[in-house]
């Protein structure tokens, strides 16, 4: 099967029910795996911020983003390509931790900029944020031990300097 | 007053003159407040759901005005599905309002509960549930709004009966709150003035005329830019009438059952303009290969059509009558007599013909004599399949809103109720309902609508016994292994309809045709059926086989074996 990019989309549109649906819709309908998706009230409360990271294919994605446009909800809708925006994602990842590798597990933590935010006898509670592929890297390193849970937010940005988001 | 009251007020208030619909216990307090509010709105009691929604659809198509629906919850509601996602494919406008359970029930699978908000989501321009009797004018306000403006399609409202039973003070001119949505209206000058300067060069122009036009209201304008630019005309099947098809540069109907003629102009044009039509894959059939070599020009009032189908050269978003009538300021006459008498030759040489290879009565006959008695200016509302392409092909529209045919979604069962609900919106005007014994089958419960309401809408049922457009295709693309066509079990239709109370005629061999149409259009005291007793295994033709390109359009019956086509249906 062929391999689509991921593309990275912000979509501000009115906190009205059945949003999310309508853009879900969009996608789905034309094939294209959603990632992840990052909803939440925008600083105006009447409406939303939503991140979408989806694979597909770049012509297509075109359209996509013309039929979003079209919901009446949605008040615009924008491809971010990563240097034009600041993209982040949140893991929290429970691993296993003795005593006898409880000090690698920290030191990858702090290579990373990640933080302990549970720590117990016999596990550990990992909070990290940065780029997915960050993320990624790191979560590989993990994998080393055992990973009992793992949760990503998903992607969210903000567009840089003045550019709308 | 109470919420269901308001509605009806708003829907006065927005020049609703019908409701068609069906009643049903969640929807009681809107059947209530017809009643209170002694409205002047008149209720039209349907048979089937599905029949309401055609009947506000053809009421829409042949008005230009909204269609109302009124339904109850559950079954009332999921029967509208049909008629919504033709309208939606049509973009007609048209507002269904459903009943649904008591708020506090809602997902908890109450008696006739159906997510409709849910459900309808992929079918409709926008939908509602109302949470609050408060939001309930505001709705009915922003649906119409939304329905009618930009590029149409049908808006859905769902009342929960508590709400709708709900008392309250409500100010029926609510303000709407619709930040997010765009009406496109006036193009961009500088796209236009780019777009005449591409005609300027073009020595052989052809403009694809769609149903934006008729949307619109722009036949006028589409008539003036055909000859001020001296360019031949081609319309897709919903664009019938926005250009006279009895005018000189008008072509008929392109694409896989188009006129041989028009689909010559389209293969050979060097530049093609479409206004208001979306490239449908009935009309593009290969699309690498559709116009390679023209320029290509897309007018259209949804954004979101740019480069769907067909990536144009040049392109420009808004309405098709303001965008016209820009254009007509900056446009000469082209260079292109040469081209034109070129296409008036084709339609010499290459008319739209039939054989007769059976020896019975043909589809095709039937609605020529139609054609020719009506003068070409019926109101005419078609099913899918067989019938509806020699009616798009034999019978001529004058007018935009009087081409009544279900293009995008190929809805079955479309025709009768479409006419009448055409009938009532256009009471003096003669309207003709166009159907095969299948699909005429599917709505044909609502002859009793146009019984009671003594329409004098008239019914041809052509007959051939078989889902002819399948048939069709089983004989051409699969070694004719008829499979699930054969209408085997057809009522009597006469008989049928006399049940009804409605007058009937049968058309068996030629010579009925003149003496029966005669009788029929003059019969005008409620309903007549016309039962055509047709040729069985006729077939439609000229035919591009789906995905194809123009080369590869038939004339006539095959005598070689056909490959199976790579298109959609």
């Amino acid at each position: 099967m062929k391999e689509y990019p991921t593309h990275t989309i912000s979509i501000y549109i009115t906190n009205n029910p059945g949003g999310l649906m309508r853009m879900c819709q969009i996608f789905s309908r034309r094939g294209f795996n959603i990632d992840s998706l990052v909803a939440s009230p925008a600083m105006d409360g009447r409406f939303s911020r939503v991140t979408i990271a989806a694979k597909g294919a770049a012509e297509s994605l075109k359209q996509i983003i013309l039929q979003l446009e079209k919901l009446v909800d949605v008040m615009h809708c924008i491809e971010h390509k990563n240097s034009e925006a600041i993209v982040r994602e949140m893991v929290l990842i429970k691993v296993l931790a003795n005593s006898a590798n409880r000090g690698e597990i920290l030191q990858i933590t702090k290579h990373f900029g990640g933080k302990t935010v549970d720590f117990t006898d016999n596990s550990l509670v990992i909070e990290c944020s940065g780029a997915s592929s960050k993320l990624d890297a790191m979560i590989d390193l993990l994998e080393n031990y055992e990973i009992v849970e793992m949760v990503r937010s998903g992607q969210m940005l903000v567009a840089r300097g003045d550019q709308p988001t | 007053m109470n919420a269901a009251e308001a509605v009806i007020k708003c829907l006065e208030k927005h020049g609703v003159e019908y409701i068609f619909g069906y009643s049903g216990g969640a929807a009681i307090p809107f059947f209530d407040a017809l009643v209170t509010t002694n409205t002047k709105i008149e209720f039209i009691l349907v048979r089937h759901e599905q029949g309401a929604t055609h009947m506000a659809d053809g009421y829409a198509r042949s008005t230009g005005k909204p269609g109302v629906v009124l339904v109850t919850s559950g079954p009332g509601a999921t029967n509208t599905i049909t008629g919504l996602i033709t309208a939606q494919m049509d973009s007609v406008p048209m507002i269904v309002i459903t009943g649904q359970t008591i708020s506090p029930m809602l997902g908890k699978d109450a008696f006739q509960e159906a997510d409709v908000f849910g459900i309808s989501l992929p079918v409709v321009k926008h939908s509602y549930l109302v949470r609050s009797h408060e939001d309930m004018t505001r709705t009915v306000n922003e649906a119409f709004y939304i329905a009618t403006t930009g590029r149409p399609g049908p808006v859905i409202i769902d009342v929960p009966k508590d709400i709708s039973s709900t008392e309250g003070v409500f100010d029926l001119d609510a303000k709407m709150d619709l930040p997010g949505y765009k009406v496109p209206g006036h193009g961009d000058k500088g796209e236009i003035e780019t777009i005449a300067k591409a005609f300027k060069k073009s020595r052989k122009p052809l403009l694809l005329i769609g149903h934006g036009c008729v949307l619109s209201e722009a036949e006028e304008e589409v008539r003036q830019l055909a000859e001020k630019l001296n360019a031949p005309v081609v319309t897709t099947l919903l664009g019938k009438g926005a250009i006279s098809e009895k005018h000189d540069l008008s072509l008929g109907m392109l694409g896989m059952h188009g006129t041989a003629y028009a689909n010559f102009a389209v293969k050979d044009c060097d530049l093609i303009c479409s206004i208001g039509s979306r490239w449908d894959d009935r009309i593009v059939g290969k699309l690498e290969e559709f116009c390679a070599e023209a320029v290509k020009i897309h007018i259209d009032i949804d954004a979101s059509e740019y480069g769907k189908m067909i990536v144009p050269d040049y392109w420009c978003a808004g309405d098709a009558r303001l965008i016209i009538e820009e254009l007509l300021l900056h446009i000469k006459r082209c260079d292109s007599q040469a081209w034109v008498d070129q296409v008036k030759g084709w339609r010499t040489d290459f008319p739209l013909k039939y054989d007769n290879i059976e020896g019975g009565l043909t589809m095709q006959e039937v609605l020529a004599e139609l054609d020719k008695q009506s003068d070409s200016e019926a109101i005419i509302a078609t099913d899918v399949g067989q019938h509806q392409m020699w009616c798009a092909q034999f019978c001529k529209s004058t007018q935009g809103k009087n081409w009544l045919s279900s293009g995008g979604a190929g809805t079955m069962g479309f025709g009768f109720p479409a006419a009448i609900g055409a009938q009532f919106g256009r009471p003096n005007d003669l309207v003709v309902s166009v159907s095969g014994d299948g699909g005429f089958q599917m709505t044909l419960c609502e002859l009793a609508t146009a019984a009671i309401n003594k329409l004098p809408v008239k019914i041809l049922v052509l007959n051939n016994s078989y889902l002819g457009m399948v048939r069709q295709w089983q004989e051409l693309f699969f070694d004719e292994r008829l499979s699930g066509v054969d209408m085997e079990g057809n009522p009597d239709f006469v008989k049928l309809a006399e049940s009804y109370g409605v007058k009937a005629f049968r058309m068996e061999t030629s010579d009925d045709v003149a003496k029966v149409w005669k009788e029929a259009l003059a019969y005008n005291e409620g309903p007549c059926l016309i039962e055509a007793v047709c040729n069985k295994t006729d077939n439609v033709y000229p035919m591009i086989p789906a995905g194809a390109n123009y080369d590869k359009m038939l004339l006539e019956a095959p005598t070689v074996k056909l490959e199976k086509p790579t298109g959609s249906t």
